[in-house]
C-alpha cells in the first residue's frame, strides 16, 4: 500500500506539472465560460419576454443541463484516456520504468498507483466541470437538477472504464496504438449505444441485443446513458432518441458490470505488467 | 550470510525465437568488484535485467544476496544505475532522491541529510533544485548514480555507468566503485570500456552469445605475462627446458616467445638460462592488456563495439 500511494503521489505530481493537464483545465474553463454566458443571456431573455410556461422552461433547462454535462462527460473521457496514454508505454520505452521496477515495490503497486492518481485527476476534473454546469443552471436558470451526485458518479465510472482500458493497453502497446485502441473502444460503444436507442424506438430487438452486447464489451457509453436518464426522469420520454435522450435505459446490472469491468481490466493490466520484460 | 552476492545456474532467456541469454552460470563473491564484458548483443544487459528481476528467466534460476531472483524485498539492499538513466524530468534531483528514498523504505528522518551528502558526492549540490530536464546527459547520469547509492546498497549494478560522462565524471565513478569496495559492497559492472574495467575490477567474465566463455582474476592475472627472450642459440632442448616456466613456447630466429605462469618465475628463469651457459641478450616481459584478452577470447571478428 505504501508503494501504491507513493507511485500515485509521483504520478499526480508529474501529471500536474505537464502541459496536458493545464491544457485540459484551460479548455474546460473556456467551455464553462461559454456555457455560463449563454445561460445567463438566454434565460434573462426568456424572463424579459413576460410570463413563461413553467413546464417548457423546465424541459429547456433539463435539456441544457444534460447537453452541458454531455460535453463534460466527453471531456472527462478524453482526460481519462489522454492523461495516462503514455504513462506505461512511455516510461517503458524511455527506461524510466527500470529505475522504478528495480525498487522494492510490487509491479502491481506501479499499475494501481498510476490508476489511482489518474482516477483522482479525472474525478477532480469532472467535479470542476460538472459542478460548473450544474451551478450555472442554478444561478442563471433557477434550475435545480433532481439528481447530481449519482449521475456524476456514473460518469466517473464510465471514465474509469476508459482509464482502465488505457492503462491496460499501455502495458503492451505503443503510445499511439494504445490511443487508437482506447478511442476505438469508446467509439464502438458510442455507436452501439445509438444503435440500441434508435432500434428500441422501432422495437428492433436484434439491434438492441447487439447494442447491449457491445455495451458489455465496452460499458463506458452505457454509463453516460444511465446518468442522462437519472438526470431527466421527465424529459427522457419527451426527448426520445438522441445523444441526450434515453429510450433504452442501461440497467443497474450494467452499472454493476461496469464496476466489475474496471476491476477485471485493471487485474489484467497488473497480470500482464508483472509478466512483461522491462 | 551467504558467501556469494550473486549465484546463478544455467539462466536462460528467450525472446520469441531469439536467445538473448543462453546459459548464464555465475558466482560473484560478496565484496568483489566484478566486470561483465562482451561485445554488443552478447546478452550483457539482459543478464543484468535477469539478476534485477526486470526480466523473468525462461529457465534456470539463481539468488541475489541470498534471495531468489525476482524477490521484491531484497531490492531494498540493491542499487542499480541503468545505462541511460532517465526519470520524470519535471522533478528536480532532490525530489527524485526523496521519492526513491521513500520507495526504498528509508525513514524520513535523516533522509534529507543523506540526500544532501549524496548530491555533494556526485557534484550536483548546486543543481539539486533544478528540474532534470535542464540537466546535461552527464548530470542526469550523476543523478542516477546518486539514486543507485541512496539506500547504502550491499550490491550495486552499474550498466555502462560512464556512458555520457566526461573524464571527471569517469573518475568519479571509479572513486565511487573504490568507496563501495572499501565499504564491503559488491559491484557488478557492465561495461565495454576495458580500461575502466581493468582499473576497477577484481575479476571479469567474458560473455559471448549469452554464455560466459571465460573468467579471470585481474588482481593476480595468472598466466597473463608474455615473455620475449633474445638468446644466442635456441635449440630444441632449450625450448623443452623453458616449458617448465610457462606455456606456449615458440621460436622465431633468435627470439623465443612464451607465456610465463607468474611474474615470480622470471628471476628463476633468468638464473636457469645463465646457469646453462645460454647467452641471454634480452629478456622482456609484458602483461597482456584486457583489450588483448578480449580480442583473444572473443575472436578477431568480435572486437569490442
Amino acid at each position: 500500500m505504501h508503494g501504491t500511494l507513493l507511485v500515485a503521489r509521483l504520478t499526480w505530481l508529474e501529471t500536474r506539472r505537464r502541459r496536458i493537464a493545464l491544457a485540459a483545465v484551460v479548455c474546460g474553463l473556456l467551455f464553462l465560460t461559454v456555457f455560463a454566458t449563454a445561460m445567463y443571456f438566454g434565460f434573462r431573455h426568456v424572463a424579459a419576454q413576460g410570463p413563461v410556461n413553467i413546464v417548457e422552461q423546465r424541459i429547456a433547462a433539463t435539456v441544457l443541463t444534460v447537453a452541458g454535462l454531455y460535453v463534460v462527460n466527453f471531456l472527462a473521457v478524453a482526460v481519462a484516456i489522454l492523461l495516462p496514454i503514455d504513462t506505461l508505454s512511455g516510461e517503458i520505452s524511455s527506461g524510466v520504468i527500470q529505475t522504478l521496477a528495480s525498487k522494492p515495490v510490487d509491479r502491481a503497486a506501479i499499475v494501481v498507483g498510476k490508476w489511482l492518481a489518474y482516477l483522482a485527476m479525472t474525478a477532480s476534473y469532472l467535479a470542476l466541470m460538472g459542478g460548473g454546469v450544474v451551478l450555472s443552471m442554478r444561478w442563471f436558470a433557477g434550475y435545480v437538477a433532481p439528481a447530481v451526485l449519482a449521475p456524476m458518479g456514473l460518469m466517473l465510472l464510465g471514465a474509469a472504464v476508459m482509464l482502465s482500458i488505457t492503462i491496460a493497453g499501455g502495458v503492451r502497446l505503443s503510445t499511439v496504438t494504445n490511443g487508437i485502441v482506447a478511442f476505438g473502444f469508446y467509439g464502438v460503444a458510442f455507436i452501439a449505444g445509438w444503435m440500441e436507442q434508435i432500434m428500441a424506438l422501432f422495437n428492433n430487438s436484434t439491434s438492441r441485443y447487439v447494442g447491449t452486447i457491445v455495451s458489455l464489451l465496452s460499458p463506458a457509453d452505457a454509463m453516460w446513458r444511465r446518468a442522462a436518464y437519472e438526470m431527466q426522469p421527465l424529459a427522457a420520454h419527451v426527448l426520445q432518441a438522441g445523444p441526450f435522450g434515453v429510450v433504452s435505459v442501461p440497467s443497474a446490472a450494467m452499472v454493476g458490470w461496469a464496476v466489475a469491468f474496471v476491476v477485471i481490466v485493471l487485474g489484467f493490466a497488473v497480470w500482464q505488467f508483472r509478466r512483461r520484460p522491462l | 550470510m551467504p558467501e556469494y552476492a550473486i549465484e546463478t545456474a544455467a539462466l536462460r532467456r528467450e525472446f520469441g525465437r531469439n536467445v538473448a541469454v543462453a546459459e548464464l552460470s555465475l558466482a560473484v563473491p560478496r565484496g568483489e568488484v566484478f566486470g561483465f564484458l562482451g561485445p554488443n548483443g552478447a546478452g550483457k544487459t539482459t543478464s543484468l535485467k535477469l539478476l534485477l528481476g526486470l526480466v523473468a528467466p525462461t529457465s534456470g534460476g539463481g539468488t541475489v544476496l541470498g534471495a531468489p531472483l525476482g524477490n521484491t524485498a531484497v531490492r531494498a539492499r540493491v542499487g542499480f544505475l541503468p545505462e541511460h538513466f532517465r526519470f520524470h524530468d519535471c522533478l528536480n534531483a532532490r525530489e527524485l532522491l526523496h521519492f526513491h528514498g521513500r520507495l526504498l523504505g528509508l525513514p524520513k528522518r535523516g533522509l534529507d541529510t543523506r540526500i544532501e551528502a549524496l548530491l555533494l558526492r556526485v557534484g550536483l549540490d548546486d543543481a539539486g533544485h533544478r528540474p532534470l530536464r535542464t540537466y546535461s546527459k552527464g548530470m542526469t547520469q550523476r543523478a542516477g548514480l546518486a539514486q543507485a547509492l541512496l539506500g547504502s546498497p550491499e550490491l550495486v549494478f552499474l550498466d555502462e555507468p560512464t556512458s555520457g560522462l566526461d573524464p571527471l565524471g569517469r573518475l568519479l565513478v571509479r572513486d565511487v566503485i573504490d568507496e563501495l569496495r572499501a565499504a564491503g559492497a559488491t559491484v557488478f559492472l557492465n561495461s565495454h570500456l576495458l580500461g575502466e574495467v581493468e582499473a576497477t575490477c577484481d575479476r571479469v567474465a567474458f560473455v559471448k552469445s549469452g554464455r560466459v566463455v571465460h573468467e579471470m582474476e585481474l588482481a593476480s592475472a595468472e598466466g597473463t605475462l608474455d615473455v620475449e627472450l633474445r638468446v644466442g642459440r635456441a635449440d630444441d632442448t632449450l625450448l623443452e627446458g623453458l616449458a617448465a616456466f610457462g606455456t606456449g613456447v615458440t621460436r622465431d630466429a633468435g627470439l623465443v616467445r612464451m607465456r610465463a605462469t607468474a611474474e615470480s618465475v622470471l628471476p628463476e628463469l633468468a638464473r636457469w638460462l645463465v646457469g646453462r651457459g645460454v647467452a641471454l641478450y634480452e629478456l622482456r616481459c609484458r602483461r597482456k592488456t584486457l583489450e588483448e584478452w578480449f580480442v583473444e577470447v572473443m575472436g578477431e571478428d568480435q572486437r569490442p563495439g
